[in-house]
């Protein structure tokens, strides 16, 4: 079904793509653009394979720190592109991108939020893991209840956060309590994995199910648990139909799972896909 | 025929239910009994007229108070205190919840008093949900009652002084009658708020389906996996509530 | 001012001790009150003056709507409000009932609740306070009209209630707040008399605030005329319309009033001299009626006393007559026949001959 759309001559629907693209950021951020060369495109500078301009990225949340990173060191290498993200929950975002937000990437933090893009046609060629991320119980720092297993989540008087079984932390958090046979009862079922940390640092609980990254990027201890390996997650990648710069979305997709992609990655503890 | 008023009104009132029509277009019609049956959505609403009207109950017992206070009686810092009342309109939803946990919270100012003390902790709980509604929607009432206040006669209640009346009399007998259709419209403003809170409530209680989980916080997460579901929860919502407001306006409005 | 002078003139029998005894000295908004005033039981006395004379002001002190900032107001040998002692009694505690300019009656509660709420607040059961209420109803002629909420009343009726509703409370003093301005001509004719019934009825004091000077005159026993805050003139009914002492109670009841000094029968005022029908010494006011003057198209013949040249400054209909307002050596007004003002031709600007009987000129000495 991807082979079809994979022949369609890119370049013959690329630039009117690119005007509308245009037309929509100029009358958002007009001095911004300026400096993008957006409209002339005949920037010097431009390397060899013609990649310039805008590309739009949407990601999962949980990408904010890794990709805002790899976004300026893909500017960097590529002068002349700009790279401009929308972050927020995957399935918001997969709402947006079928109802033809322009945009040119998405990365999505689970494969079923995926399957709703390319299930509506809106995938350009077939999605590809580029990092994994792992649940961990996040504690309060120095783990004052010594936590060390789902099973203490049970004992009495202890306040867990999940996140709400429709967002994929918390499917994950499911598939692992179910896998370990531990009878949790939460608290609160969390919006998204940011509403589970912010109880956690706020003290109204004392643990919660999150991922390795999100509980890396905030002032909590994170507690591996062998049953998180049976809920991985694979966060997918994929360049959009509707995408107004295909080549550079391309050219971002690879950087992502290039070496430096995944060394950024890794350092904001997810783990390289499954080879 | 004042067109000058006319077009605007029909464009005003054309923006406020074009996106009412979205969401009927996009309903599944076929599906409806079965999404209406499943199961969650009952209780969702349970809880949310529940607690709307128990938020309400609370802002009207402290507010009615309030804006006599705001209204009557003049006292330093009046105008601040005006303002410090209408905060809770500009907060950004999500951080009032997040102000409630730092005040109510089990390490908040008072929560960790008041479970040592009473035994009594408000996050996550069904009290915490209507806590967070009263929070958003009480300045509504606030609002509205001081206007009808400051627009009521204060000559009746001198009158209803030279008869014999107390301050208390007065106000239960004269003044709260005569403020009576400001008091009902500033509460169902109230509960129409309390009714569609979200970000306090999931921020300060959570959500866990049946104890804290309301329609809003329901059609969000349905949002996530399912439009059509959510579209179906908000047209529940949507109708119960435009049924039981017109149906208390009517009988509110018949005056005296 | 004494006694005598202030509670003197209505002279019906035992002068005893007043009933109300207030000096009532007020400031609201940069306006200053300092008004004396006794009333006896069973006395009406109306506190008449323009708007602003601080009329209403007084009313709202005596009924405990604002306080005093000195002086006294005692009522049957209680002190109400003595800022000297610090004593304060607040409206609610007060014997006092007050009918309101507009009647202020409780929108949301029938005629019978409006005029059941004062019994009730003072310790009736919801039952007696009902029965009180029928009754006085009855008393005004309103008992069909008892469960009718205030604006399903005519303005007379609405009146009436408000009446009821004071009087239900037994009051020791009955404050009246201009209460028939807000009727029509007609209505205002038989609620005024009805009114004067129920006052005379009245066993304890009674004070009415009007501006209007016919209701002052039927319905009190005694005026206290009232301007920029103090008593210019106090006395019956006949003393203040046959003497007035300020061009405002002189306008009030129509008279022309003139003030110069007197020797005898002569009095010299404007650069005139009139004879007057009383012998007066020193400062004096001199009062004639409207219709005492007459005009001449010239110098009157046999040239009388108390003529002068005179310019028409203005002709309004006045009842069935004319009233001519004369510029010249002494202000005046003139009411003239049709009949009369056709045959001098009256028009502003002309000259004409003023003539006033020396019969009906009226003189009496500025200071008592």
């Amino acid at each position: 079904m991807t082979a079809r759309r994979k022949d369609r001559p890119v370049t013959a629907r690329g630039n009117p793509g690119t005007r509308r693209a245009c037309a929509a950021l100029v009358g958002a951020v007009a001095l911004a653009l300026a400096a993008t060369g957006c409209a002339g495109g005949a920037d010097p500078s431009a390397d060899g394979d013609g990649v310039r301009g805008p590309v739009t990225v949407f990601a999962a949340a949980s990408l904010t720190e890794s990709f805002t990173r790899l976004g300026a060191e893909f500017e960097a290498a590529h002068p002349g592109t700009t790279v401009t993200f929308s972050f927020a929950g995957s399935s918001a975002l997969a709402t947006q991108v079928n109802q033809g937000a322009p945009a040119d990437v998405f990365a999505a933090a689970s494969p079923a939020t995926m399957r709703t893009v390319t299930d509506a046609g809106n995938a350009d060629g077939p999605p590809v893991v580029f990092a994994r991320n792992q649940l961990v119980i996040a504690v309060p720092q120095g783990n004052p209840r010594s936590v060390a297993g789902l099973a203490d989540l049970t004992r009495p008087g202890t306040k867990v956060a999940l996140c709400a079984p429709q967002v994929p932390c918390g499917a994950a958090a499911r598939t692992a309590l179910d896998a370990a046979g531990v009878p949790l009862t939460p608290v609160t079922l969390e919006q998204d994995v940011k509403g589970a940390l912010s109880k956690l640092r706020l003290g109204e609980v004392d643990a919660a199910l999150v991922y390795r990254t999100d509980a890396a990027a905030s002032e909590v201890d994170a507690v591996e648990f062998p049953e998180s390996a049976g809920a991985v997650n694979d966060y997918p990648i994929v360049v959009l139909r509707q995408a107004g710069n295909p080549a550079a979305a391309r050219e971002f997709v690879a950087y992502v799972r290039s070496d430096r992609g995944r060394a950024a990655l890794t350092a904001a503890g997810f783990q390289p896909p499954r080879a | 025929m004042p067109v000058a008023l006319f077009v605007p009104a029909g464009l005003g009132l054309i923006f406020l239910v074009l996106p009412l029509a979205g969401l009927l277009a996009r309903a599944p019609w076929a599906t409806l009994p079965q999404r209406l049956a499943a199961p969650g959505v009952l209780t969702a609403l349970r809880l949310s007229l529940l607690t709307a009207t128990v938020a309400t109950l609370v802002c009207v017992v402290l507010g009615v108070p309030l804006a006599w206070l705001l209204a009557r009686v003049e006292f330093p810092g009046r105008r601040l205190v005006r303002a410090l009342v209408t905060v809770p309109l500009v907060l950004p939803p999500v951080v009032g919840g997040v102000a409630l946990l730092l005040v109510f919270g089990r390490r908040g100012l008072l929560g960790g008093w008041l479970d040592a003390t009473f035994g009594i902790t408000l996050p996550f709980t069904t009290a915490g949900v209507v806590l967070a509604e009263a929070f958003v929607a009480m300045p509504f009432l606030v609002i509205a009652v001081e206007g009808a206040l400051r627009g009521a006669d204060v000559r009746y209640e001198e009158a209803a002084a030279t008869l014999g009346a107390g301050r208390w009399t007065t106000f239960t007998h004269v003044t709260l009658p005569l403020v009576a259709p400001g008091v009902a419209a500033g509460a169902m403003l109230c509960w129409a708020r309390a009714l569609g809170e979200f970000g306090a409530t999931i921020t300060f209680a959570g959500n866990f389906p049946g104890r804290t989980q309301t329609m809003p916080l329901a059609v969000y997460l349905a949002l996530e996996t399912d439009l059509e579901a959510a579209i179906v929860l908000s047209l529940v919502l949507l109708t119960v509530s435009v049924a039981i407001l017109a149906g208390l306006r009517d009988k509110w409005t018949a005056g005296p | 001012m004494t006694a005598a002078a202030a509670s003197g003139g209505a002279g019906t029998g035992d002068p005893g001790p007043p009933l109300l005894d207030a000096h009532l000295v007020a400031d609201r908004g940069g306006f200053h009150l300092d008004v004396a005033l006794r009333v006896r039981a069973g006395e009406v006395v109306a506190l008449l003056g323009p708007n602003g004379a601080g009329k209403t002001t007084a009313l709202r002190v005596l009924a405990g709507l604002h306080p005093l900032t000195a002086g006294h107001l005692t009522l049957a040998g209680a002190d109400l409000d003595r800022p000297d002692r610090r004593a304060w009694i607040p409206p609610e505690r007060r014997p006092v009932g007050v009918v309101f300019q507009d009647y202020l009656l409780f929108p949301h509660l029938s005629a019978r609740d409006n005029v059941a709420f004062g019994p009730r607040r003072r310790g009736a059961d919801r039952r007696a306070a009902r029965a009180v209420a029928d009754a006085w109803l009855a008393r005004v002629g309103l008992a069909e009209h008892a469960r009718r909420r205030p604006r399903q009343l005519s303005g007379g009726q609405a009146q009436r209630v408000a009446l009821a509703r004071a009087l239900a409370v037994d009051p020791t003093l009955l404050l009246l707040d201009e209460p028939l301005a807000a009727l029509d001509a007609r209505t205002r004719l038989d609620t005024r008399a009805e009114l004067h019934r129920h006052l005379a009825a009245h066993p304890g004091a009674a004070v009415l605030v009007t501006h209007d000077p016919l209701d002052a005159l039927v319905l009190a026993d005694r005026l206290v005329i009232v301007e920029d805050g103090r008593v210019v003139q106090t006395g019956d009914a006949a003393t203040v319309t046959a003497r007035p002492r300020t061009d405002y109670v002189a306008r009030l009841v129509g008279l022309n009033l003139h003030r110069g000094h007197a020797d005898g029968h002569q009095v010299r005022v404007g650069g005139l001299t009139l004879t007057a029908a009383d012998s007066v010494a020193g400062e004096a006011f001199v009062a004639f009626p409207p219709a005492a003057v007459v005009l001449h198209p010239a110098r009157p013949d046999g040239s009388p006393r108390n003529t002068w040249e005179a310019t028409v400054a203005g002709v309004q209909r006045h009842g069935d007559n004319l009233r001519v307002q004369l510029d010249g050596p002494l202000p005046v007004v003139a009411d003239v026949t049709p009949a009369a003002a056709a045959q001098l031709r009256l028009v502003p600007g002309l000259a004409v001959w003023a003539a006033v009987r020396a019969a009906e000129t009226r003189a009496y000495p500025v200071g008592r």
